[in-house]
């Protein structure tokens, strides 16, 4: 028996893990707390990590040191046949370094932002006092009530401890209740101040170190090492210090990699070649047209877009333990969903009154309404509701004595003061009761009960069957309840935009196939898995698999924890077992197996920003060229003029302000670098489209239109 | 007029390329996955000891491929160095080790450069040397194109065929049958097939006259087939006996652009979706047209003082076949790493003669030599593949098979190797004092940027596998004899190793099923995406020399 206490998960009570800070995507503070991270990384040895970002800081440090030595040297060279002004190699110089700066800034806002909950967190890490219990006895003294307790640090915690937590008090570790039930406060991890139940045995018998019990006395295995408990991996996870690059963050590296060695390749030879036919270009000029040419834009926010999207989870209450399901979320092709909290509410409800033949409708709901006012389940409830809304009310308060259900007789009632007995239930168990004297019911009742039982659970529905006994001993089955799953509202077009990204969404439930199929089809799954053990889980995940399927699915119970570890996309419960949680590679601290469906899309907008912003830095390219090629080499061939469209003042000028543009696009990015490009479910085609006008085409124009304005006010420099 | 000519001409020869796409393209894709073989075939697997069942790892098949190569060099380097004691030496002497060294280069890489001068070749050598090499320089290039073809077909498989049943295949069943078809067409128009040597004729008016001769024909046809280029005469096929008429010039032209153009459809049929085929075909034929008709646009203009005073730009072109034919064959030769000309490149208008030079700098790609083009255009999208991938919100994936990290580190090193190969030969030339001197006084015979623009071209052809050259060069220089071969090895193995390296990659992985969260890659979207993929690389890299060279002579 387990008590699944589900927290609430609508959008606007999903709360923010206790302290973080307020969520706009960039405020002037996160600047300001980011500015002295930025700084600090200007070292070499952390630049070294981002090959196009440390090209960028060589070619600072080398314009920084031409622009000392110059004034010793008889001022700046001229470059391609014409003189630029004193200033050049400096102001240059500094934006080159200001390149860095931004970049650097952008990963430490992107990291600020999970610094303030990781402060919270470590906060729950501070030792407390736990009570371990020195020799305990599971069998004679389980409750470890006589046992001897002694007082440790709970750093000092090992691997498999005992330990007594009384209300009031912080759990001192990660570990599984093996005696006792509690209410805890789990707000400090999961922001969400409504307590949890949890006990002993059963699906929710792991409890989090750092958490407060409320009321009773549990007794408690610790399963985590010191330094390696759930609270100090979430720290490590927000802070970014456990984030490994993803395979396809490498990939990604190693292109911009070779477009970065393919431009330095340019820049090197660009000199000896010019030498032949023209003049060769100053350092500063090929160091300026170097950093403009490799992707500085991506380079220097992909550390930040990969920070963000494992906050984006974060914000949503996932821990994704590894940056890699991330991803491996938004190549999702098949989705595993329980049925029950999933598609369905967790509970049947009633959907219709069915009458037998000559049996007034009224008397059935009355009846049916009647035996429900003291059934305290959600479809006892749902019964007087449906009746409510037939119009019929009964009395709040019903005299009589209240039958509850039982394993036993599989029905429940109402035995009302005048003798008359009302019952409903299961409808073998109902004509069990009404036969019980061994009169049997007439075969033509019967028959019609029958087809009335048998077609509500051909449709996937439940049949609870009413009938009353009167004192006299007059017997009558008055109809039967249709108890129905309802199918969460939207999903079912919620599968549909699924489908249409290529998502197939296969339903999980331990119902029968007849059941499984009606349900399914309702929801509007692709496909469903009926009766399913864990092992059957496992198979088919691994059938999935075995198709060149990517399998997302999520779940709580320690017998899903093959099936989680099998799958690609593994998402634990938090109310969950700790084998669950263990075996997983994402957790859900709101508990709410419906968001899957976002974590697949965080994952492709994750991929999407990364994509965007590369084809943007690239095409960039195009108008840094018509920026910089003419005014290098129109000293010597002032046919050039011809390439310089955007009428640039000066080869000086547009040479800065190709640069500043590099440079300042940086900043106007971090905001969608930290946000993400939106995405919307559409199919591939129609997103590359989208994609590629907005950003390729965006890419090209931009540039030319940014260039153009800044020399308009680069040229208000003396000398240029 | 001219416009009208070249859209008849151009329609042509697509029309005679759109009839043989499938009949060819699927003999191909059989050729390369029936298991039967020929009687003939069999001899020879016997001879050299292969078992045509035995399919081999991408290691193995790579040093096969090498192993041939490196034979077919030193062969090659030997015959030319002993020409004079082997039959049919026709007088010349014993070539000198640079040259010799350079043409086996040339001609094992597919790029049939030319350090000499044809008729300084006996029969023997351009027979049982280049001949031959024409041949397996071809078959090597289809038979990498096929292996990575393999590696996007097969599922988790170690192995992605057997090299030496795909060159004997690739000559016996592909190349000879089609260049005896050719070759025949060639005679009847007129190109000659002799065994008479030099014969010396009295003109009319008294004066005497040299007539070569030769086996021409038959080696024409597989000079245009395996998009080899190497001329029989040293003019090429600007000489009327190798290319007598404007219709035996756009039956080259065909010739040419067969494979090249029909090897889409074999790899559709192998990854058993023509539809992707057809959209390899698409980014092919929307850059040679593009190309083609940016050449004509330049050379119709007809800007600078010469063709001005001429009335157009007739320098360095046959009157036979006039603007059009040559333009069309100057961008035929130079988009598919063939080389061969019927015109000279270095005397076009200066922006006209920039599109050869950018043809090359595509990297052989539209469509490219034989097998050396698809394998170019697969690596570019897969580049495009991996971008779109992104911006869909995917893995990227093509054909089923993710490219992940080691997938783009290969196709990042192949986009990297003939740019570097190019402009760092060029810088060479011009950094370095000695080579410098010795390019600038000995080897160029002009200066300011047509000569920079010869020394790219002679870079770009040789790095490109093309083997055409900007006149005027004279290459035959220590400095260029060696940097030049050295260019052409390198920018023929490399990216075989890398290719092999590849499709062993992909081989080995299993396919992901698509489903509508897959970029479709057969889509007119993706097409426009490889064809910007491709000109962005190229002109990002390319740019700034292109501007130094044929821009700052061509805008005036």
């Amino acid at each position: 028996m387990s008590t699944r206490t589900h927290t609430p998960s609508s959008p606007e009570a999903s709360k923010q893990p206790a302290a973080a800070a307020p969520r706009k995507t960039l405020a002037w503070e996160h600047v300001r707390a980011a500015f002295p991270g930025a700084l600090r990384k200007l070292d070499p040895r952390a630049q070294w990590r981002n090959p196009v970002m440390f090209i960028v800081w060589v070619g600072a440090a080398l314009t920084t040191l031409l622009a000392i030595t110059e004034p010793f040297l008889g001022g700046p060279a001229p470059s391609g046949g014409t003189s630029v002004p004193w200033s050049f190699t400096w102001i240059i110089a500094v934006w080159l370094w200001l390149t860095v700066v931004f970049a650097n800034l952008a990963e430490s806002i992107a990291e600020g932002r999970g610094k303030a909950q990781a402060d919270t967190l470590r906060k729950t890490r501070t030792s407390t006092t736990a009570h371990r219990v020195v020799s305990y006895h599971p069998d004679a003294d389980a409750s470890a009530e006589e046992a001897l307790i002694e007082d440790v640090s709970s750093a000092d915690l090992r691997l498999g401890d005992i330990v007594v937590v009384s209300a009031g008090e912080l759990i001192p570790g990660d570990g599984d209740i093996v005696w006792g039930i509690a209410s805890v406060d789990e707000s400090a991890i999961t922001g969400e101040s409504a307590p949890v139940v949890r006990e002993s045995g059963g699906d929710h018998s792991a409890v989090t170190g750092g958490t407060r019990v409320l009321s009773d006395r549990i007794v408690v295995r610790i399963t985590s090492k010191p330094g390696e408990t759930f609270v100090d991996r979430m720290i490590a996870l927000v802070e970014g210090a456990a984030r490994q690059r993803t395979p396809n963050e490498i990939a990604l590296n190693i292109l911009l990699a070779s477009l970065s060695i393919v431009f330095v390749v340019v820049a090197l030879t660009l000199n000896p070649i010019a030498s032949y036919p023209a003049s060769p270009a100053s350092i500063t000029v090929l160091v300026a047209l170097l950093v403009c040419l490799i992707p500085t834009t991506i380079g220097a926010l992909l550390s930040a877009i990969g920070i963000a999207g494992m906050d984006r989870l974060v914000q949503r209450n996932v821990l994704a333990m590894s940056g890699r399901a991330v991803e491996a979320a938004g190549d999702v092709t098949t989705l595993l969903l329980d049925k029950t909290g999933t598609i369905t509410y967790g509970n049947r409800r009633a959907s219709a009154f069915v009458r037998l033949d000559g049996i007034r409708e009224q008397e059935l709901i009355e009846a049916a309404a009647l035996s429900s006012l003291a059934d305290p389940t959600p479809e006892g409830k749902s019964i007087v509701d449906l009746a409510r809304s037939e119009g019929i009310e009964v009395v709040a308060q019903p005299r009589g004595e209240i039958v509850p259900f039982t394993a036993q007789t599989r029905m429940s009632g109402l035995d009302l003061p005048d003798g008359t007995q009302i019952r409903k239930g299961a409808g073998s168990a109902i004509t069990d009761w009404l036969e019980e004297e061994g009169k049997r019911l007439p075969s033509s009742e019967l028959a019609e009960l029958d087809e009335h039982v048998e077609r509500i659970s051909q449709s996937g529905g439940t049949p609870l069957v009413v009938a009353v006994k009167s004192a006299n001993g007059g017997r009558r089955v008055l109809g039967v309840v249709h108890l129905k799953d309802i199918v969460k509202e939207g999903l079912t077009e919620r599968f549909a935009e699924l489908r249409s990204m290529g998502i197939r969404t296969v339903m999980v439930t331990g119902d029968n196939p007849l059941t499984a199929a009606a349900i399914a089809r309702e929801a509007g799954v692709d496909d469903f898995l009926a009766e399913a053990t864990p092992e059957q889980k496992l198979a088919y995940i691994r059938k999935e698999q075995a198709g060149g399927n990517l399998v997302a699915m999520t779940g709580d119970g320690t017998n899903d924890a093959p099936a989680l570890a099998q799958a690609d996309v593994g998402v634990a419960m938090n109310t969950g077992t700790s084998a669950a949680k263990e075996a997983g590679n994402m957790v859900d601290l709101d508990s709410d197996p419906t968001k899957l469906i976002d974590i697949v899309a965080i994952g492709k907008q994750l991929l999407i920003t990364r994509g965007a912003l590369t084809t943007f830095s690239i095409a960039n390219d195009i108008a840094k060229y018509f920026a910089i090629i003419p005014a290098i080499f129109m000293g010597v061939f002032p046919q050039l003029a011809v390439l310089n469209i955007m009428g640039l003042h000066s080869p000086a000028s547009a040479v800065l302000s190709a640069v500043i543009f590099n440079a300042i696009v940086i900043v106007f990015l971090v905001p969608l670098a930290l946000r993400g490009v939106k995405y919307r479910p559409m199919n591939a085609s129609k997103i590359l489209g989208r994609n590629l006008a907005v950003y390729g085409l965006g890419g090209i124009i931009t540039p030319f239109l940014g260039i153009w304005l800044i020399d308009l006010l680069v040229r208000l420099i003396p000398g240029f | 007029m001219e416009w009208a000519l070249l859209i008849a001409s151009v329609g042509t020869v697509a029309l005679a390329l759109a009839l043989s796409y499938r009949p060819v393209g699927d003999y191909i894709a059989w050729t390369f996955t029936t298991r039967k073989d020929w009687r003939i075939e069999r001899r020879i697997y016997k001879v050299i000891g292969v078992d045509s069942n035995h399919e081999q790892s991408w290691q193995a098949y790579l040093r096969s491929v090498l192993y041939f190569s490196i034979v077919g060099v030193l062969l090659l380097f030997l015959l030319q160095r002993t020409q004079q004691w082997l039959p049919y030496s026709l007088g010349n002497d014993n070539v000198e080790p640079g040259v010799a060294f350079n043409t086996a280069i040339s001609f094992v890489t597919n790029t049939n450069w030319q350090a000499y001068s044809g008729e300084t070749l006996s029969y023997t050598v351009q027979f049982v040397g280049l001949t031959v090499q024409n041949f397996v320089s071809a078959a090597t290039g289809i038979a990498v194109a096929i292996a990575l073809v393999r590696g996007f077909a097969h599922r988790r498989s170690g192995t992605i065929g057997n090299f030496w049943v795909d060159l004997v295949r690739g000559t016996f069943r592909i190349l000879l049958p089609l260049s005896i078809l050719a070759a025949v067409v060639l005679i009847v128009g007129g190109v000659v097939q002799n065994f008479n040597g030099y014969v010396d004729v009295n003109t009319i008016t008294g004066g005497t006259q040299t007539i070569p001769g030769g086996p021409v024909a038959s080696q024409e046809a597989i000079k245009e087939i395996g998009t080899n280029g190497g001329g029989f005469y040293n003019a090429n096929a600007s000489h009327p006996f190798e290319n007598p008429t404007g219709w035996t010039s756009l039956f080259q032209i065909f010739l040419i652009l067969l494979i090249p153009f029909s090897l889409p459809r074999a790899f559709g049929k192998i990854v058993g979706d023509n539809r992707q085929g057809y959209a390899i075909l698409a980014v092919m034929g929307t850059l040679y047209l593009a190309s083609t008709f940016a050449l004509a646009a330049f050379e119709f203009a007809g800007r600078g003082t010469a063709p001005e005073l001429a009335g157009a730009a007739m320098e360095g072109k046959e009157t036979r076949f006039g603007l059009v034919q040559s333009v069309l064959y100057a961008s035929t030769t130079t988009l598919t790493s063939t080389g061969s000309v019927n015109s000279m490149h270095d005397s076009y208008t200066a922006l006209g003669g920039m599109m050869p030079m950018v043809n090359m700098l595509f990297g052989e790609i539209a469509p490219g030599g034989v097998g050396a083009g698809l394998y170019g255009m697969l690596i570019i999208a897969v580049i495009a593949v991996f971008v779109a991938g992104l911006l869909v919100g995917r893995t990227p994936e093509y054909l089923g098979k993710k490219i992940g990290p080691r997938e783009m580190k290969l196709a990042s090193m192949y986009i990297l190797v003939m740019p570097i190969l190019v402009l760092g030969g060029v810088a060479l030339s011009f950094a370095i004092p000695a080579l410098r001197g010795s390019v600038v006084d000995e080897s160029l015979a002009n200066t300011g940027s047509h000569g920079l623009s010869e020394v790219i071209y002679a870079f770009a052809s040789a790095a490109n596998n093309n083997g055409s050259a900007f006149a005027g060069l004279t290459a035959s220089t220590p400095w260029l004899t060696a940097a030049l071969g050295v260019a052409m090895l390198l920018g023929r193995f490399l990216p075989i190793v890398l290719v092999l390296a590849l499709a062993g990659s992909l081989a080995a992985q299993d396919k992901v099923p698509a489903t509508a969260g897959t970029l479709p890659t057969h889509r007119p979207l993706f097409v426009g995406l490889t064809v910007g993929t491709a000109v962005l690389v190229t002109a990002l890299v390319f740019f700034p020399v292109l501007t130094l060279g044929p821009l700052a002579e061509g805008l005036l």
